[in-house]
This record gives structure tokens, sequence and C-alpha cells, in this order.
């Protein structure tokens, strides 16, 4: 199941610190994201978002701070955490030359899923999003993105990490992506989701931009944009992008 | 965590099945080696050319003759008088062994005193100039215990081997000349496939066809480099050869300069070809790996003899130009010959290069499909 | 030069089974900025690469300042400048060398095509001995355009210069652009970003291989069909999910922090269908809600467009 309902943030991080020799990359951010919560963690190309997911994913070692996911120490519990968690990005999601259902039968074999419950969610599955079994390689753009994220949380993981899932998809498939998102939340699930549509960030509970390593701004859409006087979060990014 | 592993094993399996191409690489190119290494490593001679000097034929004389045709391992193409009238024979490659008989062999032969009998094997392949000298003097010495045993003297024949071309049987000797023939293979042939391959998965090649210039300009540009490259590749393995192995240097240096220049334009072209025709580096590496590098080390002549594989693999060899590119090199470094007797292998590099180069032009095509 | 730059009719493009596109045809007028907007796979590479004469179509004809594509592919070649996807660049060389590598390409020098580039190529300029791979995307893709323009071609292609660059370095992107139009460059630029078809001059909305709109986007926009209302309000996919089962409608969609609703009746009195919106929420127990109508935007019609030719699920 997601996880038990408690008062404990789904995402705890403190002071989180990583340094490469004698360069930052990401510098001291901390904040919390509660359960079933959608996050939308904002920042341009080399602001230090790919470094920080990768830390709270359990695939980086902090240089200083701590994190916790689902309730487990990034430094020191990788192994449940990565039990606890998904992850889907846009440049890596399914095998192409594998079916939809051989590459839901291989990401439950991974973690762990008894072969009935496979077969179980499997149906569902492509019930719920309107597939016949095929090669994935065949699916469109739109159909693949969508496909990889149900499967990423075939599992029930209490956190879903998504990397820039809908780029370069049409406008209607996006949506659709998030309503998928929404779904997910609603079930309890925490989403923390990275993108460069600015648009899509308006979508999110409450969003964070960093900058050259820090976060600089955090909160819900509506409070960001009447703190910094700006219609849109597009014109905050901007500003806040070109500051530094 | 077993349902993980069996997950991946599956995976995998599904990956190699599916994916065509690289499957038929991995299921032949072992298949290819075993072959090709069986029937290569026998190091048996058959058919050794065999040439007779005989200044005063006699009874002996004819009858060791008759000795060395009948076991089938030797032939002889040639009888003469003098050693002078059989030297070109063996230059030209056209024999394998001589074998001199003294004047007045027989007489010596009953007289007791040793019976002379000089054996000059080709040696710049040890392999082949060993079993040769072994097969020669088994028979000698077969018809020397026959002859002593109807005579009670115990006349000895001594057979006075002198390996020709490689006095002392270094393998380096041999090597060196393919060893030069793979370094310029590598160099031009799988590192111009790399590098043209890699430009088009980059998409930099979109950009270079989509200007005025033509596809033979951008092969050109592309492919000089690697032969400069080559060509200091040549330089510095010939120097090593000289200055750490010793390797002889019989013949003209320019001459051989230039041969590893034509060399290199062929497998260039083979390289061309290769990137032309395929569509990820991947792939370029494998094939061009696999028609250059495997046939010039195993079917080329450089480790096993051609005249040791079967009739069909020597023919096929006759299309590697790595065998022509030794037996040039060969022919200058150890015997000192010029083009008056290379003319031949050098022509037929130089149709390779001219028929590859145009294949390969054909084959890259101005427009992406 | 009255001839339009580019004239395209009737391209069709197959690769094995799959219709990469489907009886293209449009023009692109001389000095206009004319973008290609559209997602992946719709098939905009596949027009660029007809048109820079480096895939043949399978039925259809195609112009190039008046050249044909096919037949005179040389004479296009010379003047088109090109800019492919992923900014195709040699990254183990340093800014100066790709430029100069891409003038002697063209048989030009740097000083010659240095005043076109200047304004582009001068924030880079600082970076010249940097080798290309070690850029940011931003300076990459100004490095890519400036290759493109240094042999002063008199048309310019590029296909999606914008994908996976920062928002900042998007809009310098199309500032550019603007200024090139001045100098009376034609420039067919292929996006996936809708709010960058606002920035040219006309638009061709792209999808599956076929064109399903062009126009100038301010016309795009005013033929949208049915009546439009941004929806504000809490608890918004519990929202989305009731609108979708109001009576009349036609598609909701999320847009930032409003919902689109559309109506499907078309010349109804929007204030009307506004109050009607407002009470049906309210009975739905929605409090707090707003509905007002606003006019279309391009990625409203992109949607429309889609939706109107895609045959109806359910």
């Amino acid at each position: 199941m997601t996880q038990p309902a408690t008062n404990e943030p789904a995402i705890a991080v403190k002071d989180l610190t990583r340094r490469f020799g004698d360069f930052t990359a990401v510098d001291n951010i901390t904040f919390d994201v509660g359960a079933g919560e959608v996050f939308g963690f904002l920042g341009a190309n080399g602001a230090g978002k790919t470094t920080a997911i990768k830390m709270l994913i359990g695939l980086l070692a902090p240089t200083s701070g701590s994190a916790h996911v689902a309730g487990l120490d990034v430094a020191t519990q990788t192994e449940q955490i990565r039990r606890r968690i998904g992850y889907m990005s846009q440049k890596f999601s399914l095998y192409e030359d594998l079916t939809v259902l051989e590459n839901i039968a291989l990401y439950g074999g991974i973690y762990g899923l008894t072969s009935r419950l496979i077969a179980e969610r499997s149906s569902t599955m492509l019930e719920t999003l309107g597939l016949t079994n095929q090669l994935v390689g065949k699916l469109p753009l739109g159909w693949k993105q969508k496909l990889a994220f149900s499967v990423a949380l075939l599992h029930e993981p209490a956190v879903i990490f998504l990397d820039e899932p809908t780029g370069g998809v049409d406008p209607i498939t996006r949506r659709q992506f998030w309503e998928l998102i929404y779904e997910a939340a609603a079930k309890g699930t925490t989403v923390f989701v990275t993108t460069h549509y600015m648009d899509e960030a308006e979508y999110c509970d409450r969003i964070s931009i960093m900058v050259d390593g820090r976060i600089v701004t955090l909160g819900s859409p509506r409070q960001l944009k009447a703190q910094w006087k700006v219609d849109t979060i597009d014109e905050l990014f901007v500003r806040l992008a070109r500051a530094s | 965590m077993t349902s993980t592993l069996r997950a991946f094993i599956v995976k995998e399996l599904h990956h190699i099945l599916r994916d065509r191409q690289t499957l038929i690489i991995l299921l032949l190119m072992p298949l290819v080696q075993v072959v090709l290494f069986g029937f290569a490593l026998r190091s048996d001679v058959r058919d050794v050319r065999l040439v007779i000097v005989d200044p005063s034929p006699d009874y002996a004389t004819i009858a060791l003759r008759d000795r060395l045709i009948a076991g089938r391992r030797f032939k002889i193409i040639d009888v003469a008088q003098s050693m002078n009238a059989v030297e070109p024979l063996f230059r030209q490659g056209k024999a394998d062994v001589i074998m001199a008989f003294e004047p007045g062999f027989a007489e010596h032969l009953q007289s007791d005193g040793p019976a002379k009998v000089m054996l000059v094997v080709d040696a710049s392949d040890p392999n082949t100039a060993t079993t040769m000298q072994i097969y020669a003097r088994a028979v000698t010495m077969s018809y020397q215990s026959e002859i002593t045993s109807q005579r009670a003297n115990g006349v000895q024949i001594i057979p006075e081997v002198r390996m020709r071309f490689n006095p002392t049987l270094e393998s380096v000797n041999l090597f060196l000349p393919g060893l030069i023939a793979l370094v310029l293979t590598l160099v031009s042939a799988l590192m111009t496939a790399i590098s043209l391959s890699r430009e088009k998965e980059r998409g930099t090649l979109e950009i270079l066809l989509v200007s005025p210039l033509r596809p033979w300009q951008i092969i050109v540009g592309k492919v000089l480099p690697y032969l400069g490259l080559a060509f200091a590749n040549a330089v510095t393995a010939l120097l090593a050869a000289r200055l750490i192995f010793h390797v002889p240097f019989r013949g003209s240096l320019i001459l051989l300069l230039f041969e590893c220049l034509l060399y290199s334009m062929v497998s260039l072209s083979l390289g061309v070809f290769v990137a032309a025709v395929t569509d990820s580096q991947r792939v370029a590496m494998l094939i061009s790996l696999l028609v250059t590098m495997l046939p010039s080390s195993l079917l080329s002549g450089m480790v096993f003899p051609i005249a040791s594989m079967p009739k069909v693999l020597q023919v096929i060899s006759n299309i590697v130009p790595a065998r022509w590119f030794i037996v040039i090199a060969r022919g200058i470094m150890l015997k000192g010959v010029g083009l008056d007797y290379l003319w031949r292998p050098t022509l037929v590099l130089a149709f390779m290069t001219v028929l590859l180069m145009t294949i390969a032009m054909k084959a890259f095509k101005p427009r992406v499909a | 030069m009255t001839d339009p730059a580019v004239v395209v009719r009737n391209i069709s493009r197959k690769f094995g089974a799959t219709e990469a596109l489907t009886d293209i045809s449009f023009d692109v007028s001389h000095g206009e900025i004319f973008g290609l907007v559209g997602p992946d796979g719709a098939g905009k590479t596949t027009l660029f690469r007809i048109l820079t004469t480096l895939l043949i179509p399978d039925t259809g004809t195609a112009t190039v300042l008046g050249l044909d594509v096919v037949r005179d592919l040389w004479a296009v070649r010379s003047r088109v400048g090109y800019m492919p996807g992923k900014f195709s660049l040699y990254g183990d060389l340093t800014v100066e060398e790709n430029l100069t590598f891409f003038a002697s390409v063209f048989g030009t020098t740097v000083e010659k095509g240095y005043q076109l580039i200047a304004p582009i190529y001068r924030q880079i300029e600082p970076f010249k001995e940097r080798r290309a791979d070690a850029l940011s995307g931003g300076m990459k893709q100004k490095l890519a355009l400036s290759c493109a323009l240094v042999h002063r071609p008199d048309i310019l292609f590029l296909d999606e210069p914008t994908t996976g660059v920062d928002a900042v370095s998007r809009r310098e992107f199309w500032d550019q652009l603007g200024h090139l139009r001045e100098s009376g460059l034609t420039v067919v630029v292929s996006t996936p970003y809708m709010d960058e078809a606002i920035r040219c001059d006309r638009v061709g909305l792209i999808q599956g291989g076929r064109l399903l709109e062009i126009d100038a986007p301010a016309d795009i926009v005013r033929k949208y069909p049915l009546p439009l209302f941004a929806v504000t309000g809490n608890d918004r996919y519990r929202l989305l999910l009731a609108l979708r089962k109001a009576p009349h409608a036609h598609s909701v969609y999320p847009f930032g922090s409003e919902l689109h609703f559309t109506d499907d009746r078309a010349n109804a009195d929007l204030a009307m269908l506004s109050a009607e919106l407002e009470t049906y929420m309210k009975a739905q127990g929605f409090e707090d809600t707003t509905a007002h109508s606003i006019p279309a935007g391009i990625e409203d019609s992109f949607i429309e467009a889609i939706t109107s030719r895609t045959p109806r699920a359910s």
C-alpha cells in the first residue's frame, strides 16, 4: 500500500549539500514535501536540480546535510528507499523492443511482486489506458510516457520522482498525463516533478525554484505570484533565472 | 532477489533474440574464427616446390630425386646445372627449396667420403622452413641408411642447410611485415569507418551535406588525415623494426613507403564503404573489424602460411589486400627485391584501391535517404 | 522578389509503413518568419529534410528560392542555412574552430559573414577558445545559429532550435530571430512550444504528418469556433472531473492555474453560458469558483484542431 497516514513529511530535506571538488552543485537546500502533495521542482539547466534529485533517490551521496524520503535516510538506507519510490524520466522510460506486458513483468519482477499481482495489475493497466499489448517501440511518444508513468507506479510507491516527463509531447497528451498525476496524488502518492513547461508549474500544489544550487523561492503558485507581483510563474522564472 | 534476476535474464534474452544484426555477428564471428583457425593451423606442408641443382647427374642423384617426389611432399619444378640458373626462381618465390648436389656425388658416395648435398630453404617463413627441412632430411637419411646397409662402408650424406633469407630464423622477421599491415589496416579502415559514422550519429553530417560540398570532397577531407596518420604509423613501425628488432632491410625504403601508402588507401576505401552503408558507430566498428582485421590476420599469410591452407581459403586469400602487401613487404625487407619482381602484387593493390574507392564514393549518397 | 521563398505542394513521405507526411501544401513569403508548430513525431524534421534536399518526397513538389529541391539540389544547398535538431556541432572543437570550419565548408570566411552574425556571436565570442561540448545549452544554440548564418544564406531552416534550452535563452533566441528578419532573411523554424508560435509571422500547426491550420497566429485564434471560458476554483482535479460531466461540455483541460472549458453551443450568448457554468459548479458543491469568457490562445486552437480531426473514442 502507499503509506500509513502520518504527519511525517514524505520528503524531508535539511541543509542538503553536494560538492564536486570545489564546485558546489547543491548548496544547503531545505524543504519538506507532504504526503499526497504534487511538488514542482524547477530550475534552469545546470542549476543543480538533477544533482539534488539523484541524492533524493539514493544515486548520489550527499556531502553534508540530510534528506529523508518516505521516512528513510537517503545516505544510509538507499536499498530500502529504492523499494518505496518510483522514478520516471524523459530520457528513459521503457524498453522499446519489449512488449507492454513484458515491460510490466520486468519491473514487477525487479520490485519483487508476485506473478499473480503482476498479472492482475497488468490487465488493469491495459484497460485503464485503453491499450492492446504490443511492442513499446511502436507506440506514439505520448502513449509511451503515459505507460511509463503507470509502470513506475506498479509497485505502489510512496513517492514518485518524475524528471521532465512531458517533453516534446502534444498539448492534449500533456494534459492527460497531468490528470494521471492528479489521480495518483489523490490516492496518496507524493509526486515530485521537474518540468520546463512553466504552465505545468501551476498544476502543482507547491513549487520551488533553484538557481545556482540554492532554492531562491518556495510556495504555492498563487502565493508566489502574489509575493513577487507577477502574473505567471513563467515571468517569475525568467526574472529569477536572469538575475543569476 | 531471484525474481529480479530472473526478470533480467528474460529481458536480456528478448533483447538478444530481437536484435537481428548483432545476433548474426555474434553467431557468425565465433564460427568464422573456429573454421579459419581450424584450417589454418594445420602446419604440415604439402607440395613443396623443389628445385634440383645437379651438375653431374648420376644414379645416386637420380635415385634421391625419385625418393623425394615419391612421398608426394615435394614436387620438382626444375632441374638445372648450376645455382645461378635457379636463384631467380627462388627469389621470385616460385621455389621453396633448392637441393644442390655437389659434382661427382655418386663417386664421393662410393669412395667413402661424405657426399655433400646442400639444402637451401626459404626461411622467411620459419614454420614452413623447418618442416621442409625435416622432410628433406628424412628422405635423404633414409636413402643413406639404405645405401649404407648395402655397402659396409658407412657413407654419410651431410645436408648443408642454409636458411636463405632468414639466417637466424627470427620470427620477428616473419611477423613484422604482417604487423605493419595490421597497424595500417587498423588506422585506415577502422578509424575511418568510426569517424564517418560518428559524423552521421552526431548529426553534423547533415549540415555538411546541405552545403556545396560534394560527397567525394567530404570523403577526401575525412580520409586524408588518416592517410597521413597511417603513413606516420608505417614510418614508426619500420623504425622500430630496424632499431629494436634489427629486422633486415635489404630493399628500397622509398618503394616500401610507397607500398605502405598504397595499402593504406585500400584500407581507407574499405573503411569509407563500411561507414557509408551502416547506420551507427557500433555496427560500423563491428563490420569493419570483421572484413578487415580478421582476414588480414588469418588469411594473409601473416601467421599461417597460405600454402598450407585448403584450396578454398587460398583462393579467398587472393582478395585479402593484406596478403599482397605482405608479399611485397617481405620481398622488399627480407629478399631485397624491387619493382621488377613486385610489379604484379603492386598492380593488384592499385586496382583494389581504385575499385573500392569507386564503390565507396557511389555508396556515399548525397542524401540522407 | 515576388515569388514565394518556399512553395510546397502535396508533399507526402512514408517510412516503411509509417506515413510521416501526408499531403502537405503551403507557401512561405520572403522575409517572413514561418513557424511549424507541433509535437514530436508530427513530421517537422521530415519536412525540413525534404526542403533542405536531404530527403526525396514520395509524391508532391517543393521549391526553395524558386529552385526545385529534387532536381536543383546543389543550387539549393549553396544558398540555405540549416540548423538540424540537437545543435549538431563538433563537441571536441572550440567555438572558433567550429565557426571557421563551417565558414570554409561554404567557401567563405568568418570575416565576410561577421556583420550578419555579430549580434549573436558577440555573446559567445569571449568563450571562443572553449570546446563546444563544454558550453551551456543556450550558448550551443547561439553557436549553432552563428554557424548556420556565417555564409550569409538567403533562407534559414531551423529545426527545433529551442528544444532542451532554458526559458531565458529561448526568449533571447526569438529576439535574435526578430532582428534577423529585419535584415531581410527568410526564416523557417519548427518548435514544439506553443507559446513561441505568436512570435512568428505565420504558423503551420502540424500533427501526425498533417497540416491542421496555416495562418497568422492572430487569425488562427480569431477563428476559434466555440465559446471558451476560464474557470478558477479550489480542488481543481475534482472540479475538472465534474465539469466534464456538464451538459454541453465540449472539452475541459487544465491551463496553468485555470481550467479551460469549451461549450458546444457555437453562437450562444457568452454571459448566459458563464452564468450557467457558475450555477452548475455551485450545484456540484464547489464554492468560490468563477467562470469568465476568454479569447482563445494558440494552444487552445491546437487542441481544438487535433480534437476535431480525431474521431471521438466514446
